[in-house]
């Protein structure tokens, strides 16, 4: 280690004519990566000077979290620990239930919009895009329709969560069963089997503990977006975080931040020992 | 044959048996869950029309002979709107921008074969994971009384969000590099920052600007409501159009958000597909 930053006798113009593309970019490379780093960061400053950013402000708002972190310690549920692990509780079901809703309407939509079950250009590109539509809009926005039809409470959120992930778990599970090695169902088409058979002994087979994998994924992933639906009020940990911050009871939101720390973890790592026996891999299904 | 058929009909018997009591471990999460979620199916049968009757009543009265003025009326506050929308984006891009610093500075001193010190990895994942755990809504909530109402707490809130998110998904990709080049940097007598310029940021960068693109997407969805608890973006006027019963401004915004939504998805889905063929030319 002691010749760290001398530089060897090497022969730097022959290899720069020996290697042109390892060596610096071409001036074009270069200024339009410079181009697109100054754009990127213009953007940002114009951003921000339009939503009137200012150091003073994050001083002061700095200075204001600080006092909020003084008052958070201890964590304290006061009495309300009973109210706080029920919602917990329900924050659980409505990530679970939600999750699981999604998957059965999203599964016969998926199969319906994969290109190999069913051929139809027509057929694939609406499905798709309505599958988009539906989910483009957020949870809280279907959480706050699902309200006005079953009334305030938990089963809002798990429709809300449900109508969310259709979108979504239908595109991936789509994709999934389009991913499917042919060969299966080339072997199910040879022994005769009909469209039926095909799917069920040809592609459902390979394509099930992939899906059984995204599910888990969602189910973790819903475990943080059903943490938040009580805000507009459609049940779970939600509600009491938001009432605990407006009256400013610092102590019981940081309580019930650690408490929703420890539920996703506890999840995560739940969930992730499940992946794991499912699928065999450490691959995360993105 | 004998053999073979009763080794294959004891192992169908055993995987039918665990299948079985899957099940039922299943029903039981699933009937549990449904208690302490208040589902009541009937409950959903009797108010359902109400989910049909809200969409028929945000729905806007589009005639075909007057459709000019009828969608002027019904985009009465289009100026506004579409503001809302541009700073609802603009909210998305700062925090992915932030995020995207906070997360990339972050990463490699939680990665296990770049990082040899346990105590600086424990403490940056753990930092990680506390940051992608707490909902960026909460984060806004808390900046909302620490910062003022406006755009820049949520700003904040997502970039908080984002940091833990997007850092824990570059440690994974630095984690699966080559470390050849590594090897080699190190060989060379580079130092630790060298070794990450030249040695991992080639491998890792298309994978980490794919990742930021997703969380782009991602960030335009969260700020379209991260306006609910007053942090800015178009959430404010949708939430209030909602409380207060105008239902054409309600399908209104929310048409202009789903459309904001599509456009901001497929373009940066172009973007990520050219940034894969860049990766594997």
């Amino acid at each position: 280690m002691t010749g760290r930053g001398r530089r060897l006798p090497v022969d730097y113009d022959g290899l720069h004519r020996k290697y042109p593309g390892y060596m610096r970019g071409s001036r074009f490379a270069r200024l339009s990566a410079l181009l697109v780093f100054v754009a990127l960061f213009g953007l940002l400053i114009f951003a921000l000077g339009r939503f009137e950013f200012s150091f003073a402000r994050i001083a002061y708002g700095m200075q204001r979290l600080g006092e909020f972190a003084r008052l958070m310690f201890p964590p304290n549920p006061g009495t309300q620990l009973h109210l706080y692990l029920k919602g917990m509780g329900e924050t659980l079901a409505m990530a679970f239930l939600g999750t699981l809703i999604a998957a059965a309407l999203a599964f016969p939509i998926g199969l319906a919009a994969a290109r190999n079950v069913l051929p139809n250009f027509l057929a694939h590109f609406l499905i798709r895009r309505g599958m988009d539509t539906v989910r483009s809009v957020d949870t809280l926005i279907w959480a706050l329709i699902w309200i006005n039809v079953v009334g305030l409470g938990p089963f809002a959120g798990v429709l809300a969560i449900a109508s969310t992930d259709v979108g979504a778990l239908a595109k991936l599970f789509s994709e999934t069963i389009e991913n499917v090695d042919r060969k299966a169902e080339d072997g199910v088409i040879a022994c005769g089997g009909g469209v039926l058979a095909r799917i069920r002994f040809g592609l459902l087979p390979e394509a099930l503990p992939v899906m059984a994998s995204q599910i888990l994924y969602f189910i973790e992933s819903n475990t943080r977006s059903a943490t938040i639906v009580g805000i507009v009020g459609a049940g779970g940990i939600g509600l009491y975080i938001t009432e605990s911050i407006r009256t400013l009871d610092w102590d019981k939101a940081a309580f019930i931040i650690i408490l929703i720390l420890i539920t996703v973890a506890a999840i995560d790592f739940i969930s992730s020992r499940l992946r794991l026996a499912i699928i065999g891999t450490r691959a995360a299904p993105l | 044959m004998q053999r073979l058929r009763s080794s294959y009909e004891r192992s169908v018997a055993v995987r039918r048996r665990q299948g079985t009591l899957g099940l039922f471990v299943l029903i039981a999460l699933i009937a549990a869950a449904g208690y302490a979620g208040e589902v009541s199916l009937s409950k959903l049968w009797a108010h359902i029309g109400n989910f049909t009757g809200y969409f028929s009543r945000i729905v806007p009265e589009l005639a075909f002979q007057t459709f000019a003025t009828d969608l002027d009326e019904w985009m009465w506050n289009i100026g506004r709107w579409v503001q809302l929308i541009f700073d609802t984006v603009l909210i998305a891009y700062c925090g992915t921008i932030l995020g995207f610093i906070g997360g990339f500075s972050l990463c490699f001193f939680a990665t296990s074969n770049l990082m040899p010190s346990r105590a600086v990895r424990f403490s940056a994942r753990r930092l990680l994971e506390f940051l992608r755990s707490v909902p960026d809504l909460v984060f806004a909530l808390i900046f909302v009384y620490a910062f003022r109402l406006g755009p820049i707490p949520g700003v904040l809130a997502i970039a908080l969000h984002s940091t833990g998110a997007l850092g824990k998904l570059f440690t994974e990709a630095a984690e699966n590099i080559d470390m050849q080049p590594v090897e080699g940097s190190r060989a060379c007598g580079g130092g630790w920052l060298q070794t990450i310029r030249f040695a991992v940021l080639p491998q890792v960068l298309p994978t980490f600007a794919s990742y930021t693109l997703l969380r782009f997407e991602i960030n335009v969805r969260g700020s379209s409501v991260i306006g609910f608890v007053g942090a800015g973006g178009i959430g404010q006027d949708y939430l209030e159009a909602i409380r207060q019963f105008h239902y054409s401004d309600v399908s209104a915004i929310l048409v202009l958000i789903v459309i904001t939504v599509f456009i901001i998805d497929i373009a940066t889905e172009r973007l990520r597909h050219s940034l894969i063929g860049f990766e594997t030319p």
